[in-house]
């Protein structure tokens, strides 16, 4: 409507801009001047540096920053060939009636909590789980096995949690496409693997896009499946904050390793929507 | 390769074996979670010990059953008080920042635009220490200046509200955003033309055509806020939540009582996203 | 008739574009008043602006008097029938219909009783509880008709409303349409690129293009002594051949730009053009005049190809060196010509309408 206009912007405008800039960008700014400031020897408040320095010069920090982003990455991809051909095979290869139902039950254990999720995770593997309990029986193994606790069982919870986040857009986009693609590319000889990788992926890049900042994200941000099935020395980044804070009470250092991850994230996903050549606002939308 | 070109056998038995694992690996803790909140056993674990209600029904020094577990129901009562507010809230202004976005047009559209996107990719701990950061200082700087103390400023009940309301707020915006795109303004023109009042117009017509996207957008805001873990555990006072209480416990040791509590809320979610559905599926209007 | 609608010098400017340029016209009681334009040609920010959803750059609007700038769209006494229809899908027919007399609070049994007489009157009764999208293609365009009129506006507005419609279903509902507005005796006011609606159904016609009315007149008049170049080519179909002066008086006589010398009426003034643009309507072409006929331009044409269209037969056929259109009569008369002959045809210097103009 073009009349009216001025009243109806102020309504719609006035909460919106309440909630993002006392909720969302005063914090964020608070959170950098929070991690710059620090005590001198005399126990007066600074400005300094000294909580990034403590963080470039302590090497266990920079260390579990670096695993943190690369594992964060590797869980990207394996969720992306996790789902793939689920998504794949639900909106493309199998029966219209059944793919409605597949897509529905695919979807029901992400309405459950993350932490149900996990705590099912944990009394399936651990030493007195359920696997090892079945495989004993079976006479696979001796004596139980801690299948917990370690890089492999965390890579594994943090894909079972990301799965949703990929497989939706992934569905999403491979349903807006044309079966007579496919098929096109099939009658004039493609054979399957170039099909894939020359017709159905660049396809569906805009969900794969969205997908992977989706999931990137969670996984770096992700506090509870390291926590719970990482064990002792997941060293998470996410772990390193909670201790700032909640352990030692160093709240100065703490901002500094929040500010960290933010940009760190923010990094990684400017340069994902850079090399897939796509924008922010098309990709979350 | 796809449903109407022929398949050779390897290749379609491949991939339904495929997904038949996936949905496996997808449904085994849920599953074995359930089962084992009815196995007559202190631990959630194997062997199968008989049938028991115990753990949710028992009130025995031993064995306390989910329903007389005051810690847990009481945290179930704060989970749903803080959603049922997050998702109040975050429905009204997500619905009013669909409206301005969709709608309005004014300077720095674009940048509103994507400032309103950031709570997406903002990791959830970044905004849960943030706001305790904020909201510690500015009650210290009410403290000092005026020597009030604000207990809403401290780890507390709404300020968990204002942390989940920060970011399921933009999952409101885009939902509702998606539904208002296919919005023909044509409607409200030929209901003003009908001599409908401008709030005719909103409650007759753009409400009920925004109805499923609000239903939708109000039950994802709720789940999202009744499970939310990484930005409440910073910002959680005594009143804690029910994901906040389950890590606790988890943390510490393990009790058939919380496969009790998980059967609850995977029924109870599930039931809720069928609904959910269903409504979607009747109410579709083209 | 008194006038119920008023028009004085309407403009409509968009930055630096006119969209409406000084249009002037008067809408009579009970008359089915069509635009006819191109598309782009600034007919329906006329319309949006009777409806008032946009307001004037300046000029004057009255309706039965009152003058309606700065009044909005809802308090106005004129309703639209959309182009795409606009029915609330959210509510069924009645529910539809009914919706303006429920902002009039109108009483609930008044709502029910007009809605159901509105309903019998296009043809729809028992349909009241049936969902918008469980109607036809003719069946919405009715409700939305029905939804407009049962307001009893001054004037209905229709916006290209026929545009969606398959040809079949479009050429029942133009009668049913006249036939509606004859009925109920109200104002239509129809926008139309499509110059067989606009013909078929209307009172008068206005002509409209780049922003400015060409030509307000009778469909009949505005076939046989269009008023312009433009009213010439856009209304009905006719052959176009520019031309050069080679004498105006005692008669006029051009030159055709396929050589051909025709003898013509200037339908504006010619003196001092030396360019002109020729119009021959296809029918107007006679085949194998009667040797004794006057003032006929007689020239060989050969035929081409037979578009056989029952009723409808014409044939294309070349003039020199340029291909032209002439419809055949309707009694056979002309069965026997294959392409590729050559015939003797003619036409009359008043059917050659000649303009001033490239």
């Amino acid at each position: 409507m073009k009349f009216k206009l001025s009243s109806g912007l102020f309504i719609f405008l006035t909460p919106v801009l309440l909630w993002l800039f006392l909720l969302i960008v005063i914090p964020q700014i608070e959170l950098l001047l929070m991690s710059l400031r620090g005590e001198n020897n005399l126990g007066e408040p600074i400005w300094t540096f000294a909580n990034y320095l403590h963080f470039f010069t302590e090497e266990i920090y920079w260390y579990t920053f670096v695993r943190t982003a690369t594992y964060a990455i590797i869980v990207t991809v394996l969720t992306f060939i996790v789902t793939f051909p689920v998504a794949f095979y639900i909106t493309k290869v199998v029966s219209k009636r059944l793919s409605v139902f597949l897509t529905i039950l695919l979807l029901v254990p992400f309405w459950v909590s993350e932490l149900v999720r996990v705590y099912g995770w944990m009394i399936l593997l651990r030493e007195s789980g359920v696997l090892n309990h079945i495989m004993l029986s079976l006479g696979l193994i001796d004596k139980p096995v801690e299948m917990l606790y370690n890089d492999i069982s965390m890579i594994m919870g943090l894909v079972y949690t990301s799965m949703l986040f990929m497989v939706v857009p992934l569905i999403s986009s491979l349903e807006g496409m044309d079966d007579s693609l496919i098929e096109a590319a099939h009658d004039l000889g493609a054979s399957k693997w170039t099909i894939f990788t020359r017709i159905v992926i660049p396809y569906a890049a805009p969900g794969i896009t969205s997908g992977s900042i989706v999931v990137f994200m969670l996984a770096l941000g992700n506090y509870l499946t390291p926590n719970l099935m990482g064990g002792k020395n997941s060293l998470w980044f996410t772990e390193q904050i909670y201790n700032q804070f909640i352990a030692s009470f160093n709240w100065n250092q703490g901002a500094a390793f929040g500010f960290l991850l933010l940009l760190l994230s923010s990094l990684i996903i400017w340069v994902g929507l850079k090399m897939s050549k796509q924008q922010l606002g098309r990709v979350l939308s | 390769m796809i449903r109407s070109l022929p398949q050779d056998r390897g290749y379609s038995f491949g991939f339904k074996f495929y997904i038949i694992c996936y949905f496996i690996f997808l449904f085994a803790p849920l599953l074995v979670t359930c089962v084992l909140a009815f196995n007559d056993s202190n631990f959630p674990s194997l062997p199968w010990k008989g049938f028991s209600l115990d753990w949710f029904f028992a009130n025995t020094g031993e064995r306390v059953g989910i329903f007389h577990d005051s810690s847990n129901l009481s945290s179930i009562w704060v989970s749903a008080q803080t959603a049922f507010i997050v998702s109040v809230l975050s429905l009204i202004v997500g619905t009013m920042g669909a409206f301005l976005f969709e709608q309005q047009d004014f300077p720095g559209k674009q940048g509103l635009y994507f400032l309103a996107l950031t709570p997406l990719v903002i990791p959830g701990v970044i905004l849960g220490i943030s706001l305790l950061l904020t909201a510690n200082a500015l009650g210290l700087f009410i403290e000092e200046s005026t020597g009030l103390d604000i207990p809403l400023l401290r780890p507390s009940f709404w300020l968990v509200v204002f942390g989940q309301f920060s970011f399921i707020s933009t999952f409101v915006l885009l939902v509702v955003s998606a539904r208002l795109r296919k919005f023909d303004h044509c409607l409200e023109e030929a209901a003003l033309n009908l001599g409908a009042s401008r709030f005719d117009v909103i409650c007759s017509i753009t409400i009920p055509f925004l109805r499923p996207a609000l239903i939708g957008g109000g039950a994802v805001a709720f789940l999202m806020s009744f499970e939310n873990f990484n930005t409440t555990l910073f910002l959680v006072g005594s009143d804690t939540t029910l994901p906040v209480n389950l890590y606790l416990q988890v943390r510490d040791g393990s009790s058939p009582v919380i496969n009790a509590v998980s059967l609850l809320l995977i029924v109870s979610t599930s039931l809720l996203a069928m609904i959910n559905l269903l409504i979607n599926r009747d109410k579709k209007v083209e | 008739m008194p006038v119920v609608l008023d028009i004085v010098d309407l403009t409509k400017r968009f930055a630096d574009f006119v969209a409406v340029d000084n249009v002037c016209f008067q809408a009579e009681e009970g008359k089915f008043f069509s635009i006819l334009g191109p598309s782009g040609c600034g007919k329906t920010t006329l319309l949006r602006m009777i409806a008032g959803f946009l307001e004037p750059t300046s000029g004057s609007l009255q309706i039965r008097g009152k003058d309606m700038l700065g009044i909005p769209p809802n308090r106005r006494p004129v309703n639209l029938v959309f182009q795409n229809l606009a029915l609330f899908p959210m509510m069924n027919v009645a529910d539809n219909i009914g919706f303006g007399l429920k902002r009039q609070r109108c009483p609930k049994k008044e709502i029910a009783s007009k809605t159901e007489a509105m309903l019998e009157r296009v043809h729809l009764s028992g349909y009241g509880s049936k969902d918008i999208s469980q109607l036809s293609g003719g069946q919405k365009q009715r409700v939305a008709i029905a939804r407009a009129l049962v307001l009893e506006p001054s004037i209905l507005l229709l916006d290209e409303p026929l545009g969606a419609l398959d040809l079949k279903l479009r050429e029942q509902m133009k009668i049913e349409l006249k036939n509606l507005q004859r009925e109920v005796g109200t104002t239509f006011i129809y926008i139309t690129h499509d110059q067989s609606e606009a013909l078929v159904m209307s009172d008068t016609v206005a002509v409209m293009n780049a922003g400015r009315f060409e030509q307000i007149d009778t469909p009949r008049n505005l076939y046989s002594r269009p008023a312009s170049s433009f009213v010439a080519g856009f209304v009905g179909e006719t052959n176009i051949f520019a031309a050069s002066v080679e004498d105006i008086s005692p008669t006029l006589r051009l030159r055709a730009e396929n050589g051909v010398l025709f003898k013509a009426t200037a339908m504006q003034e010619m003196a001092g053009a030396k360019k002109g643009r020729l119009f021959i309507r296809p029918e107007a072409i006679i085949l194998e005049p009667d040797s004794g006929l006057d003032n006929l331009n007689r020239f060989e044409v050969t035929v081409r190809t037979i578009l056989f269209d029952g009723s409808n037969t014409k044939i294309l056929a070349m003039l020199g060196d340029r291909e032209i259109t002439v419809a055949l009569p309707q009694n056979q008369q002309f069965a026997h010509i294959t392409p590729g002959e050559t015939v003797s045809a003619g036409v009359h210097i008043d059917a050659c309408k000649c303009y001033p103009g490239e």
